[in-house]
């Protein structure tokens, strides 16, 4: 295997409050190969959002007590000045965000912003920057770039507005691209365009894509690997079909039962019990045990290793191998 | 926005009217007494009473004094245009005085806003950017305690100290630039100017911190960051731009409300303006005077308002189109 372009070692964000500590993320491992797409799903408080905010140096050492390593292209981004940090911000990481509405500066114009960035990392003229701008625009499919480019974010609608995030974000032609929840606030129809242009400016750029969403159904198509969050670590792993179609994880199942799928004959959906789990009070063993319908002594105990299954594919359960084997063939497949 | 422009200036004449309006009602409804007996002194015989009523329009009712004095601020009368008539009291031509007045009032004004705006936006923009340290609970704290003193205190403290105490200032009263140089000017205004901001530094310190804060929160700051922009450009061309953009609504109200007279801190000072005007025509009972003042402080308000409505379009991209 080459060497992976992000490797994040046993991440750790924990935010002191006065409540006591919230342990965002607490023992991340993972890797980014180049130009992989890499999903990561998880409910709202798993640490999805906050792990990669942390990769893009986004959360404050004010706020937070940051420990671990992760290696952007063989550097440690956590060991960087804020510097060094910035100039790999944008022009190397870039990053797009939930909602569009509120991701653009009200106050200037789109092209002028999606400029700004190219101005900041590259020694261009201002002509320049804005004539990439609306090349970028263009390339995102936004009609008459030119008179966009022009306008302010209020005249562009929700869908407009992403695709002009996504302009913005591959302007200098990034590495990675971070996509948290970019479609979460958009109609469903605008989801689909949204993720389709990622694929083909993926393909097209060769940029490696961590795809962050609360939608199992969203990630399934559009990546290569992916990882499921549950209370700031990764609780399964795997392809698409590994998630999919053998998941081997009670999370996993009570995700994928909880999401309607099409030509499947299901009067109800079936949600996970319980709330998520409090990250100041987290138990002592598995996580996801005070949930779990499976759940065994042992469970309670003892917090479980992440462990292959098969390739890429791992797991965090104490369940036995042929045991989940078994619901999974008798209770998860036949259900959903 | 052409035809936004000519509603507004519409609106803000109907409400000059209706001010000056309540000011004619307010002031006949009170048992103010008449003001012709006032101006007979002692010779207080019906013929000259008569003679004095017919000379200012007294023997006409309200109303018609009213309409009178529209008709002769919109056409002038013997003294030009505006015509603003002459004082009851002093016989004096009021658009000489009031525009003297103004002149003062607007020196007190203007340096009294570029000081607190300079004191109160810098003290505002560094506690917002190190929220909840030290120096940030000092500035809020001292900011509450400038909020909770008044002019009247402060001012005569202020005087106490700098003039009689210390004598490194010079006393109260309005020194014209023109006349006594800009040394002996300047030392005359300092005083009044940080007195009078004292309050005003401290509740706009107050409100940028906290607009700015709210800013700085905002997705499109994390985008700026995330694009890797300079903290200083994230902190001036991202968050001020917004943070700071509602703070001119209130700065133009603010400083109208002055320029249409600071009373204490004109009295406090001795300064010839607006403000010490309408404390003396209102106790001399001076209807013209007290009308023009009116007329004048509401333009004031009136016409700020327009601008900072045309400003914020002008500053703010959503509004424009609306």
């Amino acid at each position: 295997m080459p060497e992976p372009l992000l490797e994040v070692k046993d991440l750790k964000v924990h935010f002191p409050t006065h409540d006591g500590l919230v342990k965002a993320v607490d023992g991340l491992t993972f890797t980014v190969q180049p130009g992989e797409t890499l999903g990561v799903v998880g409910e709202s408080g798993s640490g999805k959002s906050v792990s990669f905010l942390t990769v893009m140096g986004l959360i404050s050492r004010k706020s937070a007590v940051i420990e671990g390593q992760v290696f952007f292209q063989g550097h440690d981004l956590l060991q960087m000045t804020n510097d060094e940090l910035r100039e790999i911000r944008g022009a190397k990481i870039a990053m797009i965000f939930q909602d569009p509405m509120t991701s653009l500066h009200p106050f200037y114009k789109v092209g002028d912003q999606i400029a700004e960035m190219i101005l900041a990392h590259e020694d261009v003229s201002k002509k320049d920057a804005a004539r990439r701008a609306v090349e970028m625009l263009g390339e995102v499919n936004i009609p008459q770039p030119e008179e966009r480019a022009k306008q302010y974010p209020h005249e562009f609608s929700g869908g407009m507005r992403q695709r002009a995030m996504i302009a913005m974000a591959l302007s200098l032609n990034p590495d990675l691209l971070i996509a948290d929840e970019p479609t979460t606030a958009l109609d469903v129809t605008v989801q689909a365009q949204i993720l389709e242009l990622i694929d083909h400016l993926q393909s097209e750029f060769n940029t490696a894509v961590a795809l962050i969403t609360h939608d199992l159904g969203v990630v399934a198509e559009h990546t290569d690997h992916i990882q499921v969050m549950y209370a700031g670590r990764i609780v399964e792993e795997g392809t698409g079909d590994d998630i999919y179609y053998k998941p081997m994880m009670p999370y996993t199942w009570g995700l994928l039962r909880s999401i309607p799928r099409l030509g499947h004959d299901t009067d109800r959906l079936t949600p996970i019990k319980g709330a998520p789990p409090s990250l100041i009070f987290l138990p002592d063993g598995c996580a996801f045990s005070p949930r779990c319908p499976y759940v065994f002594d042992e469970c309670r105990l003892v917090q479980p290793e992440l462990l292959p299954i098969d390739g890429r594919h791992a797991t965090r359960c104490h369940l036995s191998y042929t045991d989940r084997q078994r619901i999974l063939d008798e209770e998860i497949l036949t259900s959903s | 926005m052409i035809r936004y422009i000519i509603r507004r200036v519409l609106w803000a004449i109907l409400v000059l009217l209706i001010v000056v309006f309540l000011t004619y009602v307010i002031f006949f409804l009170l048992p103010t007494g008449d003001p012709a007996v006032r101006l007979a002194g002692k010779a207080r015989t019906p013929e000259i009473l008569a003679q004095i009523r017919e000379h200012y329009g007294l023997d006409h009712p309200w109303y018609v004094q009213y309409l009178l004095f529209l008709k002769r601020a919109v056409l002038g009368d013997q003294y030009g245009w505006p015509g603003l008539g002459q004082s009851f009291t002093t016989k004096v031509p009021l658009k000489e005085t009031i525009f003297s007045r103004i002149a003062v009032t607007a020196q007190l004004a203007l340096g009294a806003a570029f000081v607190w705006i300079v004191i109160g936006l810098s003290i505002g923009i560094l506690a917002a950017l190190r929220p909840r340290t030290l120096g940030d609970r000092t500035a809020m704290g001292l900011a509450v305690l400038a909020i909770s003193m008044p002019v009247f205190f402060l001012g005569p403290l202020a005087l106490y100290i700098f003039w009689f105490k210390l004598e490194w200032l010079p006393g109260t009263g309005y020194y014209p630039l023109g006349e006594y140089g800009f040394g002996e000017w300047f030392g005359h205004w300092i005083l009044p100017w940080v007195v009078l901001s004292v309050l005003y530094a401290a509740f706009y310190a107050r409100l940028t911190r906290s607009n700015l804060m709210e800013t700085m929160t905002e997705d499109y700051i994390r985008t700026a960051r995330a694009k890797g922009l300079s903290e200083t450009r994230v902190v001036l061309r991202h968050g001020l731009r917004a943070g700071l953009t509602p703070i001119v609504t209130v700065f133009g109200l603010d400083l109208a409300a002055l320029l249409g007279g600071a009373i204490i801190t004109e009295t406090i000072f001795n300064l010839p303006g607006i403000g010490q005007l309408t404390v003396q025509s209102v106790g001399t009972q001076d209807l013209s005077a007290i009308a023009v003042i009116t007329l004048v402080a509401a333009t004031f308000v009136v016409v700020a308002n327009l601008i900072v409505d045309i400003v914020y379009a002008f500053l703010d991209p959503r509004v424009r189109l609306s």
